[in-house]
């Protein structure tokens, strides 16, 4: 294990959360200073998935439930922002009832509202499983959902659908990179901030107790149902959130957001960026992604290099990258 | 699972015995396929008294605590707790209730400080937990009960260490000590004392001892020594039905227990 100096008077964990913020905000005008806008929207991709990963972090890291269908929720998301722009540039109205639109403060909320209350709905039936039945129903429920976006033709079915632009904020211009690079970061720092507070409130500290003993739990009275039930709808409200960023991000939205795969790419990124840390899953997906680019240069099969370094992970760096970053820390 | 209920599994009648008793089991039945755990148990707690049940291995204690707490469904039968029927209650709601239980083998949560245990089981006992901004680490509402909790069961000085790096007969301290934390009308007690080693069981046995009149106990217990030392009655099972009930001299005289159970104690 490489051992980071502390720098002065700051903790390692501090120093690492300095460099790794000094380094976003510092991105996209050195890349384009370096002539490279590629690695703005490269940028930008990393700060969406970081948000799905942080956002799978409360339920697997902190609930200890392993979903395996969070794509879901990330393109519900992604589809109420396409499904929307479709209506809003056609004039018409989503089932004959709701105008369509391209505002970002109006379709952005309604995305996490949707994937939110998806999440109640297949949170509700799937959380009165666990372990394996838990994983299997979540991945059903997901593939569901993505069968039924491959069928619906009036939205581009298999194909997907393009957006003519990105959602419009009054006073930003959404369709520059970097500005939509910074809306990102702005916004995934929020969640960070959001996600510390809840974490540490009464409220995290059942979810943090129902992973560590369940059945404690319920013996001291508390009703876990609901609570993971809240937290399950929180995490897929915020994947909604993800996915509507995505969806502007490519200016395309098709069921291929919310296949089985892109489920296990998320996992895959909140295992590698360590579990439970909230911040871990942004090193995830910065990892996961980086390497892709990197690897699919060489070879379409990457994720043959990927496969040993995740194994090794799971293995050798419980915590993950992140832990690894960081050091010891005893916390739970 | 579905039982044809004996007649003694009929409610029991308010206002009658249920005046006195805090907690009150009505012929309980549970059968795990041929084999009936529990056999029309029935058996109350009253108001400030600690009431031991005592049977060999296999006697059907853990399930009765079991059904009584509301982990488990009786296939017949009926608990009655504070004045009203909790039978069809699940183990949550009968917490909230009042009604706390501790484990056979520890139950806590093992990666928190034992500080962060018992401040779990106070904030399980002061309403709903959808509080999603105030840090619950620096609340004074859980913190100095906890840290009062955890010096009257004498572990004090553990309370920043991970539960699960505790000595055994500290995680049997901090166990009572969060069954406390929920201010409990009657606790269910399975074995505080087991694995301990001699000089922790005595110490247990002061901690319940110095529990005697303010919480009503239902203590199942192998320990001999902890039983006549803290029961004021006791109740011995031997396969899954009450052959005795009543105070601790006369069951240490009664010639059945004697046969089925302290004979080859004592």
């Amino acid at each position: 294990m490489v051992e980071l100096p502390d720098i002065g008077r700051i903790s390692r964990r501090q120093a690492v959360h300095l460099g790794a913020l000094l380094f976003l905000l510092l991105m996209p005008p050195a890349a384009l200073a370096l002539d490279e806008p590629f690695y703005v929207s490269l940028g930008s991709r990393i700060l969406i998935y970081g948000l799905a990963a942080a956002s799978l972090d409360l339920i697997l890291g902190f609930g200890g439930m392993v979903s395996f269908g969070h794509a879901a929720f990330f393109g519900a998301g992604g589809y109420v922002v396409g499904i929307l722009f479709q209506h809003g540039f056609e004039g018409s109205d989503f089932l004959g009832l709701i105008p369509g639109s391209d505002a970002a403060l109006i379709v952005w909320p309604a995305a996490m509202l949707v994937a939110g209350l998806l999440a109640l709905a297949i949170g509700a039936v799937s959380l009165r499983t666990g372990g394996v039945y838990f994983i299997m129903i979540t991945l059903a429920f997901a593939q569901m959902l993505y069968f039924f976006f491959v069928s619906l033709e009036a939205y581009g079915g298999d194909d997907g659908l393009s957006l003519y632009g990105r959602s419009r904020i009054p006073g930003l211009d959404l369709s520059g990179d970097a500005t939509f690079y910074y809306i990102c970061l702005a916004l995934l720092l929020i969640f960070l901030g959001l996600g510390v507070r809840l974490t540490g409130s009464r409220f995290g500290m059942v979810v943090l107790g129902v992973r560590e003993n369940e059945r404690r739990m319920v013996a001291l009275g508390f009703p876990t149902y609901r609570y993971k039930l809240a937290c399950f709808s929180i995490a897929g409200a915020v994947a909604g959130l993800a996915g509507a960023l995505i969806a502007n991000q490519t200016e395309f939205v098709s069921p291929s957001l919310m296949h089985w795969t892109r489920s296990g790419e998320i996992l895959v990124m909140v295992i590698l960026g360590g579990m439970g840390t909230l911040l871990g899953p942004v090193f995830g997906a910065a990892a996961f992604l980086m390497l892709e680019e990197v690897l699919s240069t060489w070879t379409e099969h990457w994720m043959v290099v990927l496969g040993p370094v995740l194994i090794f992970v799971v293995l050798f760096a419980r915590r993950g990258i992140y832990g690894w970053l960081v050091g010891r820390e005893d916390e739970p | 699972m579905t039982a044809d209920g004996p007649e003694t599994g009929a409610p029991m009648p308010a206002g009658t015995s249920g005046g006195t008793a805090l907690l009150h089991a009505r012929g309980l039945v549970k059968r795990f396929g041929a084999i009936v755990a529990v056999d029309d148990l029935s058996l109350e707690v009253r108001p400030g008294e600690i009431h031991a049940m005592i049977g060999p291995n296999g006697a059907g204690k853990t399930t009765a605590i079991a059904q009584l707490s509301g982990e488990m469904k009786p296939d017949a039968g009926s608990v009655w707790f504070d004045g009203r029927d909790v039978t069809g209650l699940g183990a949550d709601a009968r917490a909230r209730l009042g009604l706390a239980r501790s484990f056979q083998t520890t139950s806590l949560f093992r990666g928190f400080t034992a500080e962060d245990n018992v401040a779990m089981a106070i904030q399980a006992g002061t309403g709903h937990s959808f509080h999603f901004w105030r840090s619950a680490r620096r609340e004074p509402a859980l913190r100095v009960p906890a840290r009062a909790l955890l010096d009257s069961a004498g572990i004090a000085d553990r309370a920043e260490v991970r539960a699960e790096t505790l000595a055994h007969g500290e995680q049997r301290q901090l166990e009572l000590a969060m069954a406390l934390a929920t201010g409990p009308k009657v606790l269910l007690l399975d074995e505080p004392t087991a694995g301990m080693g001699r000089e922790e069981s005595v110490r247990m046995i002061s901690l319940l001892s110095g529990l005697k009149g303010k919480v009503s106990i239902l203590l199942v217990e192998h320990d001999m020594d902890a039983v006549f030392a803290l029961a004021d009655r006791i109740s011995v099972l031997v396969y899954g039905r009450v052959i005795a009930s009543g105070a601790p001299g006369a069951i240490r005289a009664d010639a059945a227990v004697r046969e089925a159970y302290l004979g080859s104690a004592a």
